[in-house]
């Protein structure tokens, strides 16, 4: 997939593409209507085509394996790369709404795919909206991870409502979500990290996961230090604010 | 420069067109009529037209009405739209006995099956409900506050629908998805349970009902898109029954053959009093196509398309009651340019055969033969004869409003590029 590019765009001494000919608009509005495809239906997600080497596409015996973990505004794919060797036998996918970033993305797990033969066969990327478009990606209860690392702040009063925690959206991730599966936000922004922790506190279908719960979660170290953005707060010694809630039964 | 329109819900003129819409008590006690700004109800037990009685601070509806819906014992009617007002009418004394005031336009309203809660969607996908107290003795309400229950990420919702059972609240949206929701004990602490999603339908969804099945308490879902065809679904597990492509039938019904892309997208839909049939309004056919649903094999097929002869009628809504064997329907618009008679609609029934016997024909009612006769379609139309002309005209007013109030802009490249430049938000930091 990538000897058709040019080397310039990759780095020579890493193999992997070269993040400043993917920079984008920092910020992405996602009220604006879709140029991109959008499955009409999880059963019209083409496995093959993001885990070509667990789906084959001339196979067959159907792979029944679903993505479980999701990372959503995944970004330059930190996040992804660090899991995949972590939980190699589960299948995750990054989401994200800007088109260049997505293309890097895409060229850096090609790039990983080549040079460590038969790892990072497990990860891939989409560009799509996530808050609007996540019904069209999984199933009820499909996943068991769902990741919002160092999400736009988005401040202003009037556009809270694009904040992908909010009240409406947990409702959606709690469809998504499999009853015992766990969503993770980071910030360093204190009072987006407040606005989630409230939003998770208040819905019925989530509860906070305990102090030695978070201890003993080997993912919960990766939040800090493995994506990009985590990297650059961590850098300039910035604090960050995380809530981490279980998705439960609601109680009838 | 469109995201910012979308911000602030200010919408290009042209897509202010507003359709007349028709409901139908359940008894067929009464038949409304929105058209523009005005609510026209004429009363079928009384045989007299009805004067609505509005006490509240803002009384009677200031812009075009999106939506009316009577409640399921017939006690309530409500109308709301794009002034943003919500009205609960008492079907007894025709009194406002609620005013909701809304922060968006209203796109669509239900009502609770027990009738004590209302719900109404917003143009940026928020439902709220808020409670309708029709036991309360006929009194003038304070204003009432609405809370929000659940939400399509900023997409207009279309339609909203209980099931027969009460336990969903089903809501359609112009990006394709229905939404099937478990309705809380209390629904103002909000909706957060989602059952499932129905997706399958690739352009916006128009309209939702439900046939009404002793085998399916929860309900048989049919849905109607701008995708030219009709689904069934299954509410508990969002799962496809089946799809009825109607683009074919239509193209054969459409007699002039002039428009060169004719569009077959369904604007409304209904069920019938015998259980089985379905009535569908298509934007492209002067009558009523007539769908079979054979709940047992969990199918649908197309019965048969019901012409309207001599006029140019294309439907905008439909209505039935519950008890009646008759189809009402209405055409109209709201701010039709370049006529002097602004608010007009025109009214038609079609009598449904009780069983589906295949022998039996349904049969379009002359306006001497709708119940109420004259004086019904006197104050439902606005007036006794309309002339053809208005209505084609309608027809194409309509159409245009609905692409661009519905359907997805596709731009070139070079276009949103443009568009990226000229933002509103981008503006401010350069
Ligand atoms: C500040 S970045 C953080 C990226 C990454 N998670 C990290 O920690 O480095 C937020 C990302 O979310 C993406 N994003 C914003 N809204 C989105 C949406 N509605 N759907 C998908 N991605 C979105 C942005 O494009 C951006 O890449």
């Amino acid at each position: 997939m990538i000897e058709k590019e040019t080397t310039s765009t990759f780095n020579k001494s890493t193999g992997l593409p070269r993040k400043r000919f993917y920079r984008a608009r920092a910020h992405s509005n996602p009220l604006s209507d879709s140029h991109f495809p959008v499955p009409l239906s999880p059963s019209q997600f083409d496995y093959s085509l993001h885990y070509p080497q667990l789906f084959p596409a001339s196979s067959d015996d159907d792979n029944p394996k679903r993505i479980q973990f999701a990372d959503i505004g995944c970004g330059f794919g930190g996040l992804l790369v660090a899991l995949s060797t972590l939980f190699p036998d589960k299948l995750m996918i990054g989401m994200e709404i800007r088109d260049k970033v997505t293309e890097y993305v895409k060229e850096r797990i090609s790039a990983l795919r080549t040079t460590n033969p038969s790892q990072y066969q497990n990860i891939s990327v989409v560009r799509t909206n996530s808050m609007k478009y996540i019904p069209n990606y999984f199933e009820k209860g499909q996943l068991m991870k769902m990741f919002f690392l160092f999400p736009d702040p988005h401040f202003k009063e009037k556009n809270h409502r694009r904040r992908v925690i909010s009240p409406h959206l947990l409702d959606e991730y709690a469809y998504t979500l499999a009853v015992g599966g766990i969503i993770y936000t980071i910030t360093d922004v204190e009072e987006l990290g407040e606005w989630m922790k409230g939003c998770l506190e208040n819905h019925p279908m989530f509860e906070a996961l305990t102090e030695e719960e978070l201890e003993n979660d080997p993912v919960v170290k990766l939040l800090t230090s493995a994506t990009e953005e985590g990297q650059k707060v961590a850098r300039n010694g910035g604090q960050t604010f995380q809530a981490i809630y279980r998705r439960i039964a609601p109680s009838l | 420069m469109g995201d910012a329109q979308m911000e602030e819900g200010d919408n290009p003129r042209e897509i202010e067109v507003s359709p007349a819409f028709i409901a139908v008590h359940p008894a067929q006690r009464s038949v409304a009529v929105a058209v523009g700004s005005d609510l026209r109800v004429y009363d079928l037990t009384g045989d007299c037209p009805v004067s609505l009685v509005d006490d509240s601070a803002k009384p009677f509806h200031s812009d075009s009405i999106r939506a009316i819906r009577y409640g399921a014992s017939g006690k309530l009617l409500v109308s709301a739209g794009d002034d943003k007002l919500v009205k609960i009418w008492s079907t007894d004394s025709w009194l406002c006995i609620g005013s909701v005031c809304c922060e968006k336009r209203v796109s669509s309203v239900a009502v609770s099956n027990d009738g004590l809660f209302v719900c109404f969607a917003d143009k940026f996908g928020v439902v709220w409900v808020v409670s309708s107290k029709e036991n309360v003795e006929n009194q003038a309400l304070p204003d009432k506050k609405a809370a929000p229950i659940l939400a399509h990420y900023c997409s207009i919702i279309t339609s909203l629908e209980f099931s027969p059972d009460g336990r969903f609240i089903v809501s359609a949206d112009r990006d394709y998805k229905i939404r099937v929701t478990v309705v809380p004990k209390n629904p103002l602490d909000g909706a957060h349970e989602i059952q499932t999603f129905c997706l399958g339908h690739s352009e916006y969804v128009s309209c939702l009902d439900f046939i009404h099945s002793p085998d399916y308490p929860h309900g048989l879902l049919v849905s109607g898109s701008g995708d030219s065809t009709v689904r069934l679904w299954d509410v508990t597990s969002g799962s496809l029954l089946d799809t009825c492509e109607i683009g074919a039938k239509a193209e054969l019904s459409v007699t002039d053959g002039l428009e060169e892309e004719p569009c077959h997208a369904i604007t409304d839909l209904c069920t019938c009093s015998n259980g089985t049939s379905i009535a569908l309004a298509v934007q492209s056919l002067k009558g009523i196509m007539l769908l079979n649903c054979n709940p047992s094999a969990k199918t649908l097929s197309i019965a048969k398309v019901v012409l309207i002869e001599g006029e140019t009628l294309i439907p905008t809504s439909l209505g039935t009651s519950l008890s009646e064997g008759l189809l009402w329907m209405v055409t109209g618009i709201s701010k039709l340019q370049g006529f002097n008679h602004s608010s007009l609609a025109r009214v038609r029934a079609v009598s449904l055969p009780e069983d589906n016997g295949q022998d039996a024909e349904p049969v379009l009612l002359r306006d001497d033969e709708i119940p109420g006769g004259q004086k019904l379609l006197e104050r439902l139309q606005g007036s006794v004869s309309i002339g053809n002309d208005v209505f084609l005209a309608a027809a194409e007013a309509l159409k245009t409003a609905m692409r661009s109030l519905l359907i997805k802009k596709q731009y070139s490249a070079e276009k949103r590029e443009f568009r990226k430049r000229t933002r509103n938000d981008r503006k401010l930091k350069n």
